[in-house]
């Protein structure tokens, strides 16, 4: 097998992460190619000074800080929150509610004028009789023969000349 | 994250517990200024909870984790490299302590052994600077394979590549740093 083809197996071979076949291949290979021998041994010691560079550890502060952010981050409001009904939708709800509850209990005065025609029209029907006859009676001319009834104001007048006459005699 | 994504604050605490120093030591090595790494991991931290509800356990939470802390690495490193080099140019002699406090060398220092301490210091401070010659992307795939030991698998969905292009990515990144530390590879295999 080619150096070539090895090449990108070293590093993972140095790591343990190869499968078993691979591995069986890259050692066989190993024991009859020094170059990639020495390599291997190269990358082992490689790893090895990388291991060197100490590690650091995040400020006391870090924490709080990231804390204090995420406290800071606005309120995230779901598409559905827009139908949740906030405490002013409410309060006017119930308002708009009450007021619907009330008006419909009050008596209903539009409803009055129906009232009146319906005892109206029963009242037509009790003089139905008299409407029935309605032309008879318009034209009844024996009312046209009796007296002229007499207002008030000539009855003064001849209760005024009555005494008069009562004096002279 | 599953229990984060339902609304516990508590396993959000502990994700920060269990990720912040990982994090902070990746994203510390990938743009080497300790107060840029802590705000580039708290905004890592802040992209995670903000994003908890759309959340699909499709991928392990570190694959997404650090793809998360990687581009924001990637975006700081780009966007910093001018004022970096510009930096690099003025800066004084340091021991570039690896906690990131930047101490002036000082040969009058109290280490029972200076020379020791010296030599050591020198040598920490070529694997680091060998690390930071690397490409950005091939740095991060080093990083998160030798210091966060995650599978080939996650670090190739991490760089979106695929895990073939990751080991050859790897294999060059290794061979660099085989060949710029040379003389340290040589004394440590003997």
């Amino acid at each position: 097998m080619s150096c070539n083809r090895m090449e990108n197996r070293i590093l993972p071979y140095v790591d343990g992460r190869l499968k078993a076949g691979e591995m069986k291949e890259m050692e066989a290979h190993l024991k009859t190619c020094a170059a990639c021998e020495l390599r291997v041994n190269e990358f082992r010691a490689l790893s090895g000074l990388l291991d060197e560079l100490p590690r650091i550890e995040p400020s006391g502060a870090f924490d709080a800080r990231v804390r204090a952010r995420v406290a800071a981050e606005p309120v995230k409001q779901s598409w559905w929150s827009v139908f949740a009904p906030s405490p002013r939708v409410a309060f006017a709800a119930s308002m708009l509610l009450l007021a619907t509850v009330w008006f419909g209990s009050r008596p209903n005065e539009t409803l009055a004028p129906t009232n009146t025609g319906i005892e109206q029209e029963a009242q037509v029907v009790s003089d139905l009789p008299v409407l029935e006859n309605m032309d008879v009676l318009s034209n009844f001319d024996a009312l046209s023969d009796l007296p002229q009834p007499v207002s008030d104001e000539s009855n003064q007048q001849q209760q005024q000349q009555q005494p008069d006459t009562n004096t002279e005699m | 994250m599953l229990d984060v994504k339902a609304g516990d604050d508590e396993s959000f605490a502990l994700l920060l517990h269990r990720y912040r120093s990982p994090l902070v030591n990746f994203l510390y090595r990938m743009v080497r200024n300790r107060e840029q790494a802590e705000d580039l991991a708290q905004e890592v931290f802040i992209r995670v909870y903000r994003a908890r509800e759309e959340y699909v356990p499709s991928a392990k939470f570190t694959t997404w984790l650090f793809r998360i802390a990687t581009n924001l690495a990637l975006n700081s490193v780009r966007d910093t490299r001018h004022q970096r080099m510009e930096l690099s140019l003025d800066a004084p002699v340091t021991t570039d302590a690896e906690d990131g406090d930047e101490k002036t060398l000082d040969v009058a220092d109290k280490h029972p052994d200076i020379e020791q301490h010296l030599v050591e210091e020198a040598r920490k401070k070529m694997i680091r600077h060998a690390i930071d010659k690397l490409p950005e992307k091939q740095r991060a795939a080093v990083l998160l394979h030798k210091y966060q030991e995650l599978d080939y698998n996650e670090i190739a969905k991490i760089l979106e590549c695929s895990e073939s292009a990751l080991k050859s990515l790897l294999f060059r990144a290794y061979e660099t740093l085989r060949v710029e530390l040379a003389p340290l590879v040589a004394g440590a295999k003997s």
